[in-house]
């Protein structure tokens, strides 16, 4: 298939192989359908074998897919009535990010999200889906639109962070993103966000502070991409494998560490093999979920959540004061 | 290698003849070179001048304690979570080697110290990053003791004040670390809704995770000379953008320019305009 990814080449091949056999016993005459039925059981053990035993090198490949659906393929599958609105009033409008109001399941929502290209033209206009901070001016300027109306808002998150660029830095993209993560903590409607592809670093946080982390099973989210970390580490971005393992950046990793709040799941070999219905269908299921958890609360109980689910995040230990003095003395 | 074996041995034949640079470097201790204009002065000037060079005016880096020294009335300073301290949540190689090795060269137990204290009379919580320990890289006790001084600014209702200088988030703590951006910045978000003043003041190098938190989210956003400030790295966006960035990219001043800060002020001067700005925040006025 199109696309296949170097970790299921076994699953590519063996696939072939059969279709190879099915034509021949067609066009041919022989009969094998007994061995190509051996071969199918096979396929299914091995299928089972590769897609279960996913390492994270492996999904951050499937989160970076270019047939990987994208904010705006899901959009229109989730959301009804949704209207694009653009500009952040300031200095222009992002197409790394996209915004709008909607409704789901009936209710008035907000939605707001991450947009990449699927090819090189549409890369090139949604700047491979890293945000400058007129982006994220535009996500704030609508949530706080939202909070305005109170509708509850969605965050897609799919970026490979903030954009490294002289112009962002020149109109504060530091400031930006940290704008958003300060008002998100106190925005007075709930908040959901979803990995649907990497979540990369602070311009992936910037539109992620939220009452629910959701993610999708093959996503990622973490503090640098594995080739960063690489680099930086050991001075070798062909390490970025090492790296994703050590990072702990998969869904299954956020969800032990207590980051995330529910994985989404995804068909065998990641969400681009699905039909995009299933999957937003999924998704659907899940927001459901919390929206129904969350619509109940008041303002007040919305944001006190919000902070303690944040205010636990971290590990540390207290010693005590006595080891502190030897310490002190050393 | 057995080439290895040969060179060793060998003797050197001729007479070395010291570098400029050698030849420059003084007894450390007495004297200090400053790294901006190489002259050479008297450590103990340079110190009293808050390590700002007497010829140039170039900020040598202040370690926190020496931070705390040159703005708190003596004996007014009150520690905060001292003995918080950092485990390995992800199991990450060298972690805790490089964390021990750190406590004993600089000499404290993390990269940020934290607590309460009088600056001519006025009550402050404060926040003072040092980036001799780890860069300041920012992790859980890093946000961690942040966010503790800031709910301890809420409860006293005082001012907070924040001295950065970070690499940004610690990468060795993953996703941890990036999760103390949303944690410091919402405890500054309840802070101020209530009506704290937030005062940041962005040292050499305020940069990613940290540059893109709390540093940024003052009511007053400061900056001494020369520090470099941004998110990305100098080197990335050049690698992204492909064009050669001006000298001054990144600089106080560069962000100065482009109306990123509210003033770029010298250390000999910090501590006069900090208790400026704490007086005009009193609540009310001080009528007279």
């Amino acid at each position: 298939m199109i696309g296949d990814l170097e970790f299921e080449r076994p699953v590519t091949d063996l696939r072939k192989k059969i279709d190879e056999l099915k034509e021949l016993t067609e066009t041919a005459d022989v009969d094998l359908t007994a061995e190509i039925q051996k071969l199918e059981k096979r396929l299914e053990s091995l299928q089972d074998d590769i897609y279960k035993n996913m390492k994270p090198w492996d999904r951050v490949q499937v989160a970076r897919h270019p047939g990987r659906p994208t904010t705006l393929d899901y959009i229109p599958q989730i959301f009804s009535d949704f209207l694009e609105l653009h500009g952040d009033r300031y200095y222009g409008d992002d197409e790394a990010i996209v915004a709008g109001i909607a409704t789901f399941e009936g209710i008035p929502v907000t939605v707001i999200g991450h947009q990449r290209g699927k090819d090189t033209k549409e890369n090139i206009r949604r700047n491979f889906g890293m945000p400058h901070p007129e982006g994220y001016r535009k996500a704030l300027r609508l949530m706080k639109q939202a909070e305005k109306f109170h509708r509850p808002v969605i965050c897609f998150i799919d970026t490979k962070g903030a954009f490294p660029g002289k112009a962002a830095e020149e109109r504060g993209q530091s400031e930006a993103i940290a704008k958003n993560i300060f008002e998100m903590a106190g925005l007075k409607v709930p908040i959901i966000c979803i990995v649907i592809g990497e979540g990369g670093s602070g311009g992936a946080l910037a539109l992620g502070v939220g009452d629910r982390i959701l993610m999708l099973e093959n996503s990622t989210y973490s503090v640098i991409s594995p080739e960063g970390a690489a680099a930086l580490l050991w001075k070798d971005a062909s390490q970025a494998k090492r790296a994703a393992e050590t990072m702990k950046i998969t869904a299954p990793d956020l969800f032990g560490l207590g980051i995330v709040d529910e994985i989404i799941p995804e068909a065998k070999g990641g969400a681009h093999k699905n039909d995009l219905k299933d999957q937003a269908t999924a998704i659907k299921d899940s927001l459901k979920r919390s929206l129904n958890e969350l619509l109940p609360l008041s303002t007040v109980e919305i944001v006190d959540q919000r902070y303690m689910k944040y205010k636990k995040i971290g590990q540390y230990e207290i010693e005590e004061e006595r080891n502190l003095d030897q310490i002190k003395s050393r | 290698m057995l080439k290895d074996l040969f060179t060793k041995t060998k003797k050197k034949k001729y007479a070395t003849i010291p570098s400029d640079r050698d030849q420059q470097d003084v007894p450390e201790g007495l004297m200090t070179k400053c790294s901006g204009c190489k002259k050479i002065m008297y450590t103990k000037e340079l110190q009293k001048n808050n390590k700002v060079c007497i010829h140039c005016g170039y900020h040598h880096q202040m370690t926190a304690y020496e931070r705390i020294e040159s703005l708190f009335e003596a004996g007014s300073f009150t520690e905060l979570d001292r003995n918080m301290l950092s485990v390995n949540p992800l199991g990450f190689p060298d972690y805790l080697e490089k964390i021990e090795k750190d406590k004993r060269k600089a000499n404290m137990n993390e990269a940020v110290v934290t607590g309460t204290g009088k600056i001519e009379g006025y009550e402050v919580a404060v926040a003072i990053m040092d980036s001799h320990f780890r860069m300041g890289s920012m992790g859980s006790v890093v946000g961690e003791k942040i966010t503790r001084a800031i709910e301890k600014a809420g409860e006293l209702h005082i001012p907070f004040i924040i001295f950065t200088a970070s690499g940004g988030a610690r990468m060795q703590e993953g996703i941890l670390s990036l999760m103390q951006m949303a944690k410091t910045s919402a405890a500054l978000k309840m802070f101020s809704e209530d009506g704290g003043l937030i005062v940041s003041i962005m040292t050499h190098p305020t940069t990613g995770g940290v540059s893109a938190s709390f540093a940024s989210l003052g009511d007053i956003n400061l900056a001494e000379p020369g520090a470099l400030i941004g998110f990305a790295g100098r080197r990335i966006i050049e690698q992204t953008i492909h064009e050669e960035l001006p000298e001054d990219f990144q600089t106080s001043e560069f962000l100065m320019k482009h109306g990123q800060l509210d003033a770029v002020i010298s250390r000999t001067e910090l501590k006069e305009k900090l208790v400026n700005i704490l007086k005009i925040h009193v609540p009310g006025g001080e009528w007279v």
